[in-house]
């Protein structure tokens, strides 16, 4: 991810005009107008504003249609910012669906007294992000909330694609014997969060791993390769995320925790602050689940890939149905991974 | 990662369960004193690597479970204060008191906050001139130190708005207790790396002779607990009574002087209830005379005398008071899993992560009773 820091552009707004958002901002006024035709319009590439709806033609197959909001304090971290998590895991839910990603909208909750440098800082962030992933953004709103009654941005992004294969993939189409291939190392995206947050130092900075994955996931559709259930690691981990699709699917699964990449600053911080990384969140990481003959393939494709250069096999699906989830331990015993009780690391995206 | 991998090592974890399996000739009782032992033995699965002859016991090693409702109550009551930011270590939030908890105050409008360390309080302390910051200063002997020092940096600096609820309890008392009771199935200990880190193990040689238990103290990894258990059984099995260090990286015989020196200059030895054991004389530290104006406890004892609740411990189902005594398991627990879960904890073992429940209902529940 771009480091959002860099940016040169000078925003569109004259600071000594107006440095902090108003309630102005989002009172339907000449402000209003102003952020809208200035800034976010000119920066999205939207034309057309005055209508109260995009309207857009779709190609050929089934549409996927998500939406998620996005609250993660600190705004700006270490590899991305919360416009660059607004992009991606909206266009991430839609490739996790199999689709491929075409439109997003961005609606803004403003909080009075955010400086308008950091929503030009954030809402660049998203154009460069929507661009990289090959998605444009065409609706929009902006609100503004008082002073105290919000954290500086809260974003909400809906998105459109399309589903250009006739494969099902959910997890009710996870079979025994698949195999699971993840794209790269867990966790680090919770702990650059939380190193920020509880002011912990390393020798190199842990970049966030925010990343869309949908180009990624194209491909492997692309190839043919017959997948049968895809779902990035975002809140709860991969160990949540594994146990969510264990009980959809009513298909064991076994993971081996040896396989399982963690880089090294990653467990460290993880040991400090009293973390599993299983069930730390990533924002550019997911799991495949692919039939046996289609893994080497499926797992060659990944590694080919910018996103998926420590892709890894880490398990399997049993051909036991009680829904269970169970790890083997770097000691060699194997045990049950559950859902965590309650929430290991709040607003994390 | 270094000091870690090599001490999760699979290949030397196995070999040292066989080691354990060569030299065992009759069945023995071991207890882990601390809840961190407790938690890696139950995610790592070290039990079942051991032959059926080694009885783990977990112990009372787990400083959330065996904090007194009573104290717990007047946590609530001093975050409930309006000009109160109360500060805590995460763990101690969902405890039970006797009516509600301290995440409940914190929906309900408290000001009640996460901190790492208790230095981190006084900052906030120091951020926060009009207010009342407060830090409720649990643990055994390994956070002693550090709360130690923030009483220790808030009177140097003249910080008057920051005092602490203590209940900072001390492992060689409760181990006492736990042997001198009739009940007692323990024949060896794993003492607690980290407490004796700071305090050496000079005091566990008196117990070990007097109750004639081998005492090992361990680290926390795998293989520090697998060779501090293959330690232990072999001193039983040649009838021997010693205090062996299996932490060397990080235990001293003397432990850490400074650290030592800064409790005793700020705390004293005081009698502390034991929550599901009950009261152990010498049990805990209280802030001396000299620092009383540090002691929340003392600060608010009018106001906290007047409001003070009937409190209710060790009714219902829980049998967290056998279990922190090592003498049931989790799963012994008719409530474990039913009526108490980390959703809905009846005792404190189900709520911290170092407690045994806890640890049993994460690793363990799921297999113990799969679902329908």
């Amino acid at each position: 991810m771009e480091n959002t820091d860099n940016f040169t552009l000078a925003c569109p707004i004259p600071i000594a005009q107006y440095p902090q958002i108003l309630l102005a901002h989002g009172g339907g006024g000449k402000l209003m107008h102003q952020l809208i035709d200035k800034m976010l319009a000119p920066t999205f590439g939207t034309t057309d504003i005055q209508h109260d709806a995009a309207t857009f033609e779709l190609p050929r197959g089934r549409v996927a249609f998500t939406t998620d909001s996005y609250v993660v304090r600190p705004l700006f971290f270490p590899g991305g910012d919360i416009g660059s998590i607004a992009v991606c895991g909206t266009v991430n839910d839609l490739a996790m669906a199999g689709a491929r990603p075409l439109y997003l909208s961005a609606g803004f909750i403003l909080e009075e007294g955010l400086a308008i440098e950091s929503l030009w800082r954030v809402v660049q962030s998203m154009q460069a992000t929507a661009q990289k992933a090959g998605v444009r953004i065409i609706t929009g709103d902006t609100k503004v909330v008082d002073r105290g009654k919000g954290d500086g941005i809260f974003i909400n992004t809906a998105g459109v694609g399309i589903i250009e294969h006739d494969l099902s993939i959910s997890p009710k189409a996870v079979q025994p014997s698949d195999v699971l291939l993840l794209n790269g190392d867990i966790g680090r995206h919770g702990i650059a969060i939380m190193a920020l947050r509880e002011g912990l130092a390393f020798t190199h900075t842990i970049d966030s791993d925010v990343a869309p994955v949908a180009d990624l996931v194209g491909q492997l559709l692309a190839a043919g390769i017959e997948i049968h259930c895809l779902r990035d690691l975002t809140r709860g981990g991969l160990a949540t995320t594994l146990n969510e699709i264990a009980a959809a699917s009513r298909k064991d699964i076994q993971i081996d925790e040896s396989l399982i990449p963690v880089e090294e600053q990653v467990q460290g911080a993880c040991e400090i602050l009293g973390l599993d990384p299983l069930y730390v969140a990533c924002e550019g990481r997911f799991v495949a689940f692919v039939p046996p003959q289609d893994a080497d393939r499926a797992l060659a494709i990944m590694q080919q890939h910018p996103l998926g250069v420590g892709a890894c096999q880490i398990g399997s699906v049993t051909a036991e149905t009680t829904g269970l989830v169970s790890l083997r331990s770097k000691i060699g015993v194997a045990r049950i991974i559950d859902m965590l009780t309650g929430e290991q690391l709040p607003r994390i995206c | 990662m270094k000091f870690v991998d090599e001490y999760r090592d699979g290949k030397i974890a196995q070999e040292y369960a066989q080691a354990i399996k060569a030299i065992v000739t009759q069945p023995w009782t071991i207890m882990e004193i601390c809840g961190g032992q407790t938690h890696s033995i139950v995610k790592y699965g070290i039990d079942e690597l051991l032959p059926p002859e080694i009885n783990l016991i977990h112990g009372p090693g787990c400083p959330v479970c065996v904090t007194p409702v009573e104290i717990i109550d007047e946590a609530i009551f001093l975050a409930q204060l309006p000009d109160v930011i109360f500060c805590s270590f995460g763990d101690m939030l969902r405890v039970p008191g006797t009516e509600t908890d301290l995440l409940s105050v914190k929906a309900s409008g408290g000001d009640v906050r996460i901190v790492y360390s208790p230095l981190d309080a006084l900052t906030i302390a120091q951020a926060n001139p009009t207010k009342q910051v407060v830090f409720f200063g649990v643990g055994f002997e390994t956070t002693a130190p550090a709360t130690a020092m923030a009483v220790y940096q808030a009177n140097a600096q003249g910080i008057d708005n920051f005092s602490l609820l203590i209940s900072h309890v001390l492992v060689p008392p409760a181990m006492e207790a736990l042997l001198s009771s009739p009940n007692s199935r323990v024949q060896g200990f794993l003492a607690a790396g980290h407490v004796c880190t700071v305090m050496g193990y000079t005091e566990y040689e008196p117990i070990a002779a007097k109750y004639q238990v081998p005492i090992v103290v361990t680290g926390f990894e795998p293989v520090d607990i697998l060779q501090g258990l293959y330690m232990c059984i072999q001193q039983l099995e040649h009838q021997q009574v010693a205090v062996e260090n299996q932490y060397s990286r990080s235990v001293r015989y003397q432990g850490n002087k400074q650290a030592q020196d800064l409790i005793t200059e700020i705390f004293e030895v005081v009698p502390r209830r034991w929550r599901g054991i009950g009261s152990i004389p010498e049990s805990g530290l209280g802030i001396r005379e000299k620092y009383a104006q540090f002691d929340a406890g003392r600060r608010w004892a009018k106001d906290w005398a007047k409001a003070q609740l009937q409190t209710d411990d060790g009714e219902s189902d829980c049998i967290s008071g056998l279990i922190l005594q090592g003498i049931k398991k989790p799963h012994d627990c008719p409530a474990f899993g039913t009526s108490c879960t980390p959703e809905r904890p009846l005792g404190a073992p189900m709520v911290s992560s170092e407690g045994a429940c806890a640890a049993y209902y994460r690793y363990r529940m799921r297999s113990l009773v799969p679902s329908p």
